[in-house]
């Protein structure tokens, strides 16, 4: 079997925990308990935020051992991560996802876009930031941002 | 009836209730592990289930009573259905009760409520997961009801624990033709039962190739936790049963306290291993395609078959 021998040559391929992470949990994430459903939302980013937010859950990384997991409905999730600049056509949607979420919730920003619209500042199709549409909690600066930014971030609101 | 036979039963389902989401988080370690993770522990499916009660309830518009009531309706007959399965004796004041079709039934309309469930949500992905369940419960049921058919008919009845007490005296029955169809039969049932790979992913997050998940798209909160508990309780029912029908020595036959002791720590131990090698087996699977899952069920369906017409005649001809 070469996927076994693949599996006992690897070993463990994530990388030592590194210190938690510095700040505070957030208030509302204090009810959470070390457990935390991330739905992601592409509110029009280049796809740069994305790779890096897949990287964040791959095997190195691995956001799962904090208690991060990604989840299909926003129903339910406790954290949106809302990734590009908030185009015209996805201002709706994006209300609508975080409305859909029960409380507690957070959003957490990632990318400079979605913090101020970075790269795509003054286009004609961007309604503007995160933060002009739904509240945010958290960001995550970067263009885009590292994995290790990106899980220390969901670190500070899964509290481990 | 003596207290050993209540302990015994009160004790099948705080295992069942409890031990299901460490067997989860059991599982989702040893993936983990093969798949160069560190893991999120073993006790990660109690802190969700935590974390969700504690969570704001949801019932979104337009949703009626299947809705509402399906969480509940599928924990309480999985509870049900713990009672009733010879997991740790098979002699306990409802043992008499514990007939083949009424678990598979308590089975059948746990899987029935969820489906309603995701119909009366009224979304696309709703609909599509209830009527793929009902597709792979059609064929799935039947498959557990020939499987252990084929091992009541050297028992000479229906009722499990009979069945199971049978075998541990006489363990030539299961190491006979009919009994290893058997197990292969239920052992790829129990899979396409319980959502797992190669049938559907539990861990997916493709709305398109969901089956179990799609179904409870909408729950949030406390009636999301109560549906993750049940699916996770039925998988650890289902490990239980198959390991009761197969694998029987251990299980208290009599009423002291030393066998229920003994009953309770090789289920548990018995429970680890299979789910264990689950996990691992996930690893090296993937997913079939949909349109492929009835030949596999349609497969096991006749494993099961050839078990039964196996144990015919050949307990006939004895
Ligand atoms: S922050 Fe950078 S990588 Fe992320 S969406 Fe904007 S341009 Fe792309």
């Amino acid at each position: 079997m070469g996927l076994l021998r693949r599996i006992r040559e690897t070993g463990r391929a994530a990388e030592p925990a590194p210190p938690r992470p510095e700040g505070d949990v957030p208030e509302k994430a204090r009810e959470l308990g070390g457990s935390v459903q991330v739905r992601c939302v592409d509110a029009g980013s280049c796809n740069g935020c994305e790779i890096e937010i897949a990287a964040a859950f791959n095997p190195v990384y691995d956001a799962e051992r904090y208690g991060a997991r990604q989840v299909a409905s926003p129903r339910h999730a406790d954290v949106a991560l809302v990734t590009g600049p908030v185009t015209r056509n996805m201002a709706e949607p994006l209300r609508r996802t975080v409305a859909a979420m029960g409380e507690p919730r957070l959003v957490v920003a990632v990318g400079d876009c979605a913090i101020n619209c970075g790269e795509f500042a003054g286009g004609h199709g961007v309604e503007g930031a995160v933060a002009d549409v739904v509240p945010v909690d958290l960001t995550v600066p970067g263009c885009p941002p590292e994995p290790d930014a990106i899980v220390a971030a969901l670190r500070r609101v899964t509290g481990r | 009836m003596s207290a050993v036979g209540y302990a015994a039963v009160a004790g099948q389902i705080v295992v069942v209730g409890a031990g299901a989401p460490l067997l989860t988080g059991w599982m989702r370690q040893v993936r983990a592990r093969l798949e160069g993770r560190a893991g999120a522990g073993v006790l990660q499916p109690w802190r969700d289930t935590r974390k969700l009660l504690r969570k704001e309830p949801i019932t979104p518009v337009g949703t009626g009573s299947a809705f509402r009531t399906a969480p509940a309706l599928l924990v309480a007959t999985t509870v049900v259905a713990a009672a009733l399965v010879p997991l740790l004796s098979t002699d306990t004041p409802v043992s008499s009760h514990a007939d083949l079709i009424l678990v598979v039934a308590l089975i059948a309309l746990g899987t029935v409520a969820l489906a309603l469930a995701g119909l009366d949500t009224g979304t696309a992905f709703g609909g599509m997961g209830a009527s793929r369940e009902m597709t792979v419960a059609a064929l799935v049921e039947p498959t557990i009801l020939l499987s252990v058919f084929a091992l009541s008919i050297p028992a000479g009845t229906t009722n499990i624990p009979a069945i199971v007490s049978g075998a541990v005296d006489e363990p030539g029955r299961l190491a006979s033709p009919a009994g290893l169809l058997a197990t292969a039969a239920l052992a790829v049932a129990v899979l396409a039962e319980t959502g797992r790979i190669p049938v559907d992913n539990p861990s997916t997050h493709l709305e398109l190739t969901m089956i179990h998940e799609a179904m409870a798209l909408e729950y949030a909160g406390p009636d999301l936790a109560l549906v993750e508990l049940g699916a996770q309780m039925r998988l650890t029912l289902l490990l239980g049963l198959l390991s009761s029908l197969f694998v029987p020595w251990g299980i208290a036959t009599g009423t002291s306290w030393a066998a229920l002791a003994v009953a309770l720590v090789l289920f548990a131990a018995k429970v680890c291993l299979l789910g264990a090698v689950l996990a691992a087996a996930e690893v090296f699977w993937a997913k079939i395609r949909l349109f492929r899952v009835p030949e596999l069920l349609a497969g096991s369906f006749l494993l099961a078959l050839l078990a039964v017409t196996a144990s015919y005649f050949l307990s006939g001809a004895s």
